[in-house]
């Protein structure tokens, strides 16, 4: 049958010539390719002393955020978990109780809200259906572990923290910067 | 009976019977949505004026146009009426219009209501509606109230169909709440809170098309999306004991009565159903419950497709749409 890619090659069985029965010649060319190599840029870099530069729009570690007045955004909408193809978002829901309008921004929040960084496939797609502007993917990486366990991060892991907090202003389209800097509007009061 | 064509369709009905439940009949594309009104609950419709339709032909006897959109679920059809739905461009309009109002003053607090996924005013919104609201007052804002130990009140959410105190009026003997004030600053009342202690007062949570009315006994347990909705049964002495049970896992979150395509009750349910027996082994499962394809719901939700019904429904539609032009396909050099 015709190959489709045409990238296929006939395996021929010819005899050698006395240039390649020595092997010399082929023998020479790779040690040749192997020092040029030596006088090359290296392509790896040793991490922890060289870190490589992220792309500004890197998907890495999940954060939660907070408002300006340190309020948590999230409300447990469960948008991110049905929008997430890997399944790998849960959450538990709770109402806000008097006294704690300063923790949480809306009546409902999430009480329990964790997410399954082995089964997480950095598409962003949660932060593309967050209508609340709490979860964004940041540069940060997610580390490694011996456990299975340890890669459940619940929300010790993913909210910021008031004192350190996370800027996510070059993920958020040029309309959603335009639509916030409408003070009056309700939204954004 | 009388012979009445809507949007291209012609369908004989009986005398008395209104535009909208007339193009029920036919089904389809060109039922005209209604937030008010409820086919289960006598006197209901004309509030919302989301059924709006065109009149292009009063009669066969007086074929003249009626002046103004009319609303379908309060309008009866004539021998030889004339309807445009969806084909009258200035019915789309008002449409958009309507919905436009009805959202002044709802809060859009979709991601905290437990309505969300199947709200009707949602579903209208985002069939119907602008993507942008172009509202910036203030909206108007009430106290949150409960209504009895089971029912919560959010009134911000209500756009004053009226349904829940037709249910109040119809279903149980006493009406112990309706709607106070006038205008902008009409409300649902209880009286100043009285609790709607009656057997059937739990069925206002589900003729309520928005999230105004809510269980509280499911409040913020879950997202409608994540459970699974399936059909069951119990012998209940005082209603027919046919729900739908919320579950997750072999958890029974929420009980709510049977609604048919159009989100209305046709049966029922007391409280006792509702609230107490949620518990797997109280009722009868019966199987999934059917989830439109359309629906979040329905992701993630299997059942078995009744091949038969799907065929029947197939052919009756078929048999509306014939004579009519089929759409052009898509040219490939465009």
């Amino acid at each position: 049958m015709e190959s489709l890619s045409n990238r296929s090659k006939v395996v021929s069985n010819k005899e050698m010539t006395f240039l390649e029965r020595i092997y010399l010649p082929a023998v020479l060319s790779g040690i040749a390719i192997t020092i040029k190599h030596l006088f090359r840029r290296k392509a790896t870099v040793s991490y922890p002393e060289v870190k490589r530069e992220f792309s500004k729009i890197w998907r890495g570690h999940h954060v939660l955020k907070r408002d300006d007045k340190g309020a948590e955004r999230c409300t447990a909408c469960g948008l991110c978990a049905v929008a997430c193809p890997a399944e790998a978002i849960t959450m538990t829901a709770a109402e806000r109780k008097k006294g704690e309008e300063n923790l949480y921004r809306e009546e409902k929040y999430a009480s329990v809200y964790e997410i399954n960084m082995l089964r997480c496939i950095f598409c962003g797609l949660c932060e593309e259906a967050c209508p609340k502007e709490a979860i964004f993917l940041t540069d940060r990486l997610v580390y490694t572990d011996f456990a299975r366990d340890g890669f459940i991060y619940g929300k010790d892991k993913l909210v910021e923290k008031v004192d350190e907090r996370i800027d996510v202003t070059v993920r958020q389209t040029p309309a959603v910067l335009e639509f916030k800097k409408h003070k009056q509007l309700s939204h954004n009061k | 009976m009388a012979k009445v064509t809507i949007d291209g369709i012609e369908i004989e009905v009986p005398d008395g019977t209104s535009i909208l439940n007339a193009a029920r009949m036919i089904g389809g594309d060109v039922v005209p949505p209604a937030m008010c009104y409820y086919s289960t609950l006598k006197e209901t419709g004309g509030k919302c004026r989301v059924c709006l339709v065109k009149v292009t032909q009063g009669s066969a006897k007086d074929p003249r146009p009626m002046p103004k959109l009319v609303a379908s679920c309060r309008t009866n059809v004539m021998d030889g009426m004339v309807v445009q739905n969806i084909t009258s461009p200035e019915v789309l309009e008002a449409r958009k219009g309507v919905v436009e109002f009805l959202l002044i003053n709802h809060p859009l607090d979709c991601p905290i209501c437990d309505q969300a996924g199947e709200c009707d005013l949602q579903n209208l919104a985002y069939e119907h509606g602008a993507a942008k609201t172009r509202y910036e007052e203030d909206r108007r804002t009430f106290e949150k109230i409960d209504i009895g130990d089971k029912i919560k009140l959010h009134m911000n959410r209500c756009i004053l169909c009226y349904r829940c105190t037709f249910v109040a009026d119809q279903l149980t003997n006493n009406r112990v709440h309706g709607v106070l004030n006038r205008g902008d600053h009409s409300e649902i009342s209880t009286y100043i809170e009285k609790a709607v202690d009656n057997d059937f007062s739990g069925n206002m949570i589900d003729v309520c098309p928005v999230g105004a009315l809510t269980d509280k006994t499911f409040r913020f347990k879950q997202r409608v999306w994540f459970t699974n909705p399936m059909d069951a049964h119990r012998d209940c002495p005082k209603c027919s004991g046919k729900v739908v049970l919320w579950m997750k896992g072999e958890e029974v979150l929420r009980v709510t009565a049977r609604k048919d395509q159009y989100a209305e009750v046709k049966e029922y349910i007391c409280n006792e159903c509702r609230y107490d027996h949620k518990d797997i082994t109280h009722w009868k499962v019966e199987g999934p419950r059917h989830i439109d394809r359309g629906s979040v719901i329905s992701q993630n939700h299997y059942e078995r497709i009744d091949l038969q019904k799907l065929k029947k429904e197939v052919e009756r539609q078929l048999e509306f749409q014939k004579g009519k032009p089929l759409p052009e396909p898509n040219s490939l050099n465009a």
